[in-house]
């Protein structure tokens, strides 16, 4: 076992690259903040055997993203259990049809892997098109797939025809990579969508909404504010998603990207296909979120749109003011370790941690690439560990080791941070309470306060991690 | 929504688990063990959420994380990898090698991968590798859980040792809450018992202010070779064929005479388990039990008119739908859908054995899908629905209650310590029931109501 002597944790040989810190004085070891040339963070590569990662696969990227489109058919091609386990994983609200809350799998047997799964495709696709009067369907393909060598694009086509509904293939094979590449397999599909439908004319002042998956209704928040701005939104990708809303997405006047992971690849290629605009946004907390549509007015260069935008940041962060500020009070000076999906997120947190005059001890992604890193350490205190792909003996480790009073990721990091005695804040995708936009940060910090101000804690000692057995 | 009497070719809302996942939960169950998964990382990810989330527990599975690269060569090097990796950061005692529906379609031969591995890295023997075949594409989570318990007990208690006087338990998938129950009932009759698996503590552990890799508890590998010498076993599964019975298998290999037993829930299946074990070790079944067979009777009778007549739908694992019928029907619910996320003649006809009594037979499912246990409900005019938490959907379209057990249960805190099992977790669940029924009532009752 190696012991990582900058951090003080202990690693699999090989890990190493993907665990740094950022140091304020320049000794030989420290990672250089962004703009600086310097070796970087390893990040964005397979998993290694062994190490418990606590990634998902190509499939589950793919599924996520397209998932939220609600009057789709969404049907995963492969054996029962990639279905199974993600059968409404996100909290995605829809305000009107909810196709997408069920899980369709074609089951595949034994009998499909050695004689092929097409025919047991084909039949499922009809009869749950026949049944559910879809919009469009998506086809996902899962590992053994990849292997059986199904032609999906055949039988795509062939019902697509039949049918009169787009039927797009989604090449999610797990292994075929990380999340990223599933959410590059996802904009292909979403592309397709877009493409095979006639192009309109460009709606002035308008926008898509890309990378926000509505959770909790977030959405709907992001879009309130658009339109007090004087914003059209043509379609959301792909929270609350219609497919006849995403056909008409190129003729929106700018696509506006959350969750850039996810959708920059979408975005890129409407605007090499197309000549459309696109600008990275975040709307986790207040900063950020003034910020985000301050860029979006600033864009259209509309005068009534920047003024009602200026209106409408300072009206929402006076009304949030009083209570931020009581925790604000509370909450000063406790530290963070985050943890989540996608690294542009953690920024966002770092600043909205900030925000509650609490400092970031330890921030980290699963699927993080080399610029995100590289603003996650511009944004970052100096010591902050920055940490790739980890697992949960580094977190735990990690924790402990930092003295975080609370942590931040999803489900499978919660009963880690609760066993070692600290508080732990949801950031995950069962969110049942927004945490975007100007309302959300107000939640936020509610969801901090709350763990990290039960009594329950005076009566838990925090575990020293990561004992042997 | 068109409805429409479709051919089903496709599955709806799977109920269905798959095999990997039952043979993490069987591992979990002994002691200082991990398990690989051999496959893509997904696989592995996705069961330690699902586990994670129902137990509130860290679950650490490891994964062979194939690439598409070792997709097409095999996963060979990847799997030896990830055996140096897990055994060098978590020292297990045990490691469970589970292939997945990828690693069997690519048809890796993980013994014979073992066998290298362990002629290059002659260290690696002190660690007990046991591999187990779960594709997924035939079998439910269930065959994966009976099958880990055969491999391990084939390793290590495969041939007659002298007698120890123990009674061996293969309770199946029940809640670490039961298997405590289990362990106080054996300590009761005085008698040295050996559960496998037991989990009681490795997916409900306490606080405590060391963290501990791999938790504490579980079955150790000592017991389970002692598990040769036992007097008898007892089995709660009666529905998987013979070669998943590790009872079975140990009469078989070691000459233990075992016995497969019903679940005990409810009264009925209750008395042949405290029957057994009194027949067993010639013990009068202990006062206490006594009493809460008293008890439970008196619990019957307390609720037995809010229970009449009511339609349940129930679904599950196959032994646990089973159980909970008989009882349903014992106490005069009317089981109208039993649908079992396995396959399962044997279940279909105990179902109807138990049900043989009723004026309308219940449809029994098997293999199925929450899309049809829905329509089942809807059709038989289901008044309550009784299984895990993914009918949360169909509770809330029929607008009926939902009485949570039995695994997942994603929506709620607690599942661990739910009581099923024995007079003691028969009154816990006729208690919840009855009062799920009553709370509906109380809300449709114009203001509610202070008294009954
Ligand atoms: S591939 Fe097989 S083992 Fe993996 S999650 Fe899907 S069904 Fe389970
Ligand atoms: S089989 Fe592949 S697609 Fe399915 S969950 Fe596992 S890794 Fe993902």
């Amino acid at each position: 076992m190696k012991s990582d002597k900058r951090i003080g944790i202990e690693v699999i040989p090989g890990r190493e690259g993907h665990i740094c810190r950022k140091d304020a004085g320049a000794s030989a070891e420290t990672v250089k903040p962004a703009g600086q040339s310097g070796p970087d963070i390893a990040c964005n590569r397979e998993s290694m055997a062994g190490a418990v990662s606590q990634r998902a696969c190509v499939f589950c990227g793919a599924r996520v993203v397209l998932n939220p489109i609600a009057d789709a058919l969404h049907l995963i091609h492969g054996p029962i259990g990639c279905s199974t386990y993600t059968w409404d994983i996100r909290g995605s609200l829809s305000s009107g049809p909810e196709l997408h809350r069920l899980s369709f799998s074609t089951d595949l047997r034994e009998k499909d892997v050695i004689f092929g799964g097409e025919p047991k495709l084909y039949h499922a696709l009809s009869e749950l098109i026949e049944k559910h009067e879809p919009r469009a369907a998506f086809v996902y393909s899962t590992c053994i797939v990849g292997v059986i060598g199904d032609d999906l694009k055949a039988v795509c086509a062939r019902v697509e025809k039949e049918r009169g509904i787009p039927v797009i293939p989604v090449r999610s094979e797990g292994f075929k990579g990380n999340k990223n590449e599933g959410y590059k397999a996802a904009c292909q599909a979403l592309f397709s969508l877009i493409d095979r439908a006639p192009r309109g004319e460009t709606v002035p002042l308008s926008v898509n909404i890309l990378g926000d998956f509505n959770l909790a209704g977030e959405l709907w928040m992001i879009r309130g504010y658009f339109e007090k701005m004087g914003l059209r939104v043509v379609a959301n990708i792909s929270g609350d998603g219609r497919v006849a809303d995403i056909e008409k997405a190129a003729s929106a006047a700018l696509n506006v990207v959350q969750c850039a992971g996810s959708m920059t690849h979408l975005a890129r290629m409407m605007e090499q296909h197309y000549g459309m605009p696109f600008l990275r946004v975040s709307y986790v907390g207040t900063d950020d979120m003034a910020d985000s549509l301050l860029d979006i007015a600033g864009f259209f260069k509309d005068k009534t749109v920047q003024t009602r935008t200026e209106e409408l940041i300072a009206s929402e962060i006076a009304a949030l003011a009083p209570e931020l500020e009581y925790y604000r009070e509370r909450l000063k000076g406790r530290k963070a370790a985050v943890y989540v999906g996608g690294a542009f997120k953690a920024v966002s947190l770092i600043k909205a941690f900030r925000a509650l005059g609490m400092q970031v001890a330890m921030v980290g992604s699963q699927t993080g690439k080399a610029d995100d890193y590289a603003q996650v350490r511009a944004v970052a205190d100096p010591g902050t560990v920055i940490i790739d792909d980890a697992n949960p003996l580094e977190l735990a480790q990690l924790m402990n080791r930092l003295g975080v009073d609370i942590f931040v990721g999803g489900v499978k990091e919660r009963p880690v941070a609760y066993k070692l005695g600290v508080a732990f804040c949801d950031h995950n995708h069962e969110r049942k309470r927004p945490l975007e936009g100007f309302a959300g940060m107000v939640n936020f910090a509610r969801e901090v306060y709350s763990s990290i101000a039960s009594p329950v804690w005076q009566w838990v000692p925090r575990a020293a991690a990561a004992e042997g057995s | 929504m068109k409805s429409s009497a479709s051919s089903h070719v496709s599955t709806t809302n799977p109920c269905r688990m798959c095999r990997p996942m039952g043979a993490c939960l069987a591992f979990r169950g002994i002691a200082n063990s991990m398990v690989l998964l051999h496959g893509s990382q997904g696989c592995s990810t996705y069961m330690r959420r699902y586990i994670s989330s129902h137990f509130n527990e860290p679950v650490d599975i490891a994964s062979s994380s194939l690439s598409e690269k070792s997709a097409v060569y095999g996963g060979a090097a990847n799997l030896k990898q990830g055996i140096r990796n897990v055994v060098a950061r978590y020292s297990p005692s045990v490691l469970g090698v589970v292939t997945t529906c990828l690693t069997e379609t690519i048809g890796d031969d993980v013994r014979q991968i073992i066998a290298a591995l362990l002629v290059e890295e002659p260290s690696l023997r002190e660690v007990l590798i046991v591999p187990v075949s779960a594709p997924s594409y035939s079998g439910s989570h269930m065959d994966g859980f009976h099958d880990s318990c055969v491999a391990i007990l084939e390793r290590l208690a495969s041939r007659p040792i002298p007698n120890n006087g123990a009674i061996n338990i293969f309770p199946g998938f029940i809640s670490p809450a039961d298997i405590r129950h289990l362990g106080r009932i054996l300590a009761d009759f005085q008698t040295p018992a050996i559960i496998l698996p037991d989990f009681s503590q490795t997916l409900d552990g306490g606080i405590s202010d060391v963290y501990r890799r791999i938790p504490v508890g579980g079955t150790s590998l000592e017991q389970i070779g002692q598990m040769a010498g036992a007097a008898f076993s007892i089995e709660f599964n009666v529905t998987s064929p013979e070669r998943q019975s590790s009872s079975a298998l140990l009469e078989s290999l070691a000459d233990v005479s075992g016995e497969r037993l019903p679940l005990p829930i409810g009264l009925r299946n209750c008395d042949f388990f405290f029957q057994a074990l009194s027949d067993m070790t010639l013990t009068p079944v202990p006062a206490r039990y006594k009493e809460e067979r008293a008890r439970l009777l008196d619990a019957m009778v307390d609720a037995h008119k809010y229970l009449f007549g009511k339609k349940v739908a129930v679904y599950g694992d196959a032994d646990m739908v089973l159980a909970l019928t008989g009882f349903m029907v014992d106490v005069g619910l009317v089981p109208v859908v039993c649908a079992s996320s396995g396959d399962g003649a044997e279940f279909t006809r105990r179902i109807s054995e138990a049900t043989a009594g009723l004026e309308t037979r219940p449809a029994v499912l098997t293999e199925t899908d929450f899309d049809r246990i829905g329509s089942g409900a809807t059709e038989a005019g289901a008044e309550l629905l009784v299984g895990s938490s993914k009918g949360n959907h169909i509770a809330r379209r029929l607008d009926i209650p939902l009485l949570r057990l039995g695994f997942p249960i994603h929506d709620r805190i607690g599942a661990q310590r739910l009581l099923h099992i024995g007079y003691q977790g028969t009154i816990n669940l006729l208690d919840r029931l009855t009062n799920t029924i009553i709370a509906q009532q109380q809300d449709e009752y114009g203001n509610g109501y202070s008294y009954m």
